[in-house]
């Protein structure tokens, strides 16, 4: 049987050195987040904010030490101004994780609203980013994209499209099909 | 002087017994006292000004619009350096911003990490409204809350010397308060990121070229 995406993420990250992770948690992400903080080579906190761990990050790569912020879709609409301002700016190339949600079959319309903002936020910082669809493709997406961000000093956003997670499942089925 | 552990417990907890302080008078005295290639991160705005002011050194960062975002960059050098000392330099308005930074700070505690609080009540760079923390809020009774005990304010300008070098000489994490005067800052950084980035990690040891800078 083939690896995981989770399993084929933490397997890049280490072999490109990205130790820091600091993140706000969701539960797309829950078998990451599991892996990285049994494997003592990572550094693995929550933040109050995704905003933080960006400051976090961006305060570790200047220091040599690399790291990866790991989020979802709302998470990353809180993020236009310090993306701008810190790793744009100063040129640090912090990495992000994005758990996509509020697509394909999401069940809440606050993260299908906010879901709308990230490629056009992406887009106007002129910030490399890439969606995940396939496991297949997971692992060349992942290991390049951080290999470019770290040599051209960029930041740098993978998305984790449903596609290839599974996403998040919606907790009852739609009209009220729930009673049964 | 030194004061006795009883003392210093009175006068750490007492921000309104604290001295207003001059803002570029203080960062001059935290910046002499520093030896070993101490990492400092000034904040948004007159925080950084006065760090610039008070003279070039290469490990100084100085940040630009990420507002709130001193503490959490200064936490990402400590844990990328945990041998070297780091000092956040952030205001009041700020840190309001991303309070909960002081939470991870509190559960990660890096030995190295020291903040101070820049306490002038008022968003100075945009013409000196109060911040909304006017009713008295006591950010070093906050930062204990957070789980950070060695948090306290200094009473003048002799207690944030022996408070820099408390920092200098014991494991932290360290807060300092500071209560500041209305006196504006000293001169303007020089806005410049990749520059700053640049000299920063090279300051850091993190970066060699053979561009000179």
């Amino acid at each position: 049987m083939g690896q995981a995406w989770h399993e084929i993420v933490v397997e890049v990250l280490k072999a490109n050195e990205v130790r820091l992770i600091p993140y706000v948690p969701d539960n797309v992400l829950k078998p990451l987040i599991a892996a990285i903080h049994a494997d003592p080579f990572f550094t693995a906190f929550t933040t109050a904010r995704e905003e933080e761990a960006v400051g976090i990050v961006a305060g570790a790569a200047m220091a040599g030490m690399r790291g990866m912020v790991l989020m979802q879709t709302s998470g990353f609409a809180t993020l236009a101004n310090v993306l701008a301002s810190l790793p744009c700016a100063f040129q640090i190339p912090v990495l992000m994780m994005v758990s996509e949600r509020g697509t394909l079959g999401e069940f809440n319309l606050g993260q299908a609203a906010v879901w709308r903002t990230m490629r056009p936020t992406l887009e106007a910082l002129a910030m490399e980013h890439h969606v995940i669809t396939r496991l297949d493709e997971c692992e060349f997406i992942v290991d390049r994209t951080i290999r470019q961000a770290l040599m051209t000093q960029q930041p740098a956003t993978l998305i984790l499209s449903p596609l290839l997670t599974g996403g998040k499942a919606a907790p009852v089925k739609p009209q009220g099909a729930e009673g049964r | 002087m030194t004061p006795t552990t009883g003392q210093e417990n009175a006068r750490a907890r007492e921000a309104h017994n604290a001295k207003r302080l001059y803002r570029f008078d203080c960062t001059k005295r935290l910046v002499a006292r520093l030896r070993n290639e101490e990492a400092v991160i000034g904040g948004i705005g007159h925080s950084n000004f006065d760090l610039w002011a008070a003279e070039h050194r290469p490990q100084n960062f100085y940040m630009l619009g990420s507002m709130g975002l001193a503490v959490p960059i200064a936490l990402g050098v400590a844990l990328a350096q945990p041998q070297r000392k780091v000092f956040a330099l952030e205001g009041d308005g700020s840190l309001l911003m991303q309070l909960g930074c002081l939470t991870t700070v509190a559960t990660l505690k890096p030995a190295n990490l020291a903040i101070l609080i820049l306490d002038n009540g008022s968003y100075q760079i945009t013409g000196g409204q109060a911040t909304p923390a006017a009713g008295g809020a006591d950010y070093v009774a906050i930062a204990r809350a957070c789980g950070l005990p060695n948090a306290a304010w200094a009473a003048d300008e002799e207690d944030f010397e022996r408070l820099v070098d408390r920092c200098l000489s014991t494991d932290g994490p360290h807060v300092i308060g500071l209560k500041l005067d209305d006196q504006g800052p000293a001169a303007q950084t020089e806005r410049d990121p990749p520059q700053i980035r640049d000299r920063f990690m090279r300051g850091l040891g993190v970066k060699k070229s053979k561009l000179p800078g």
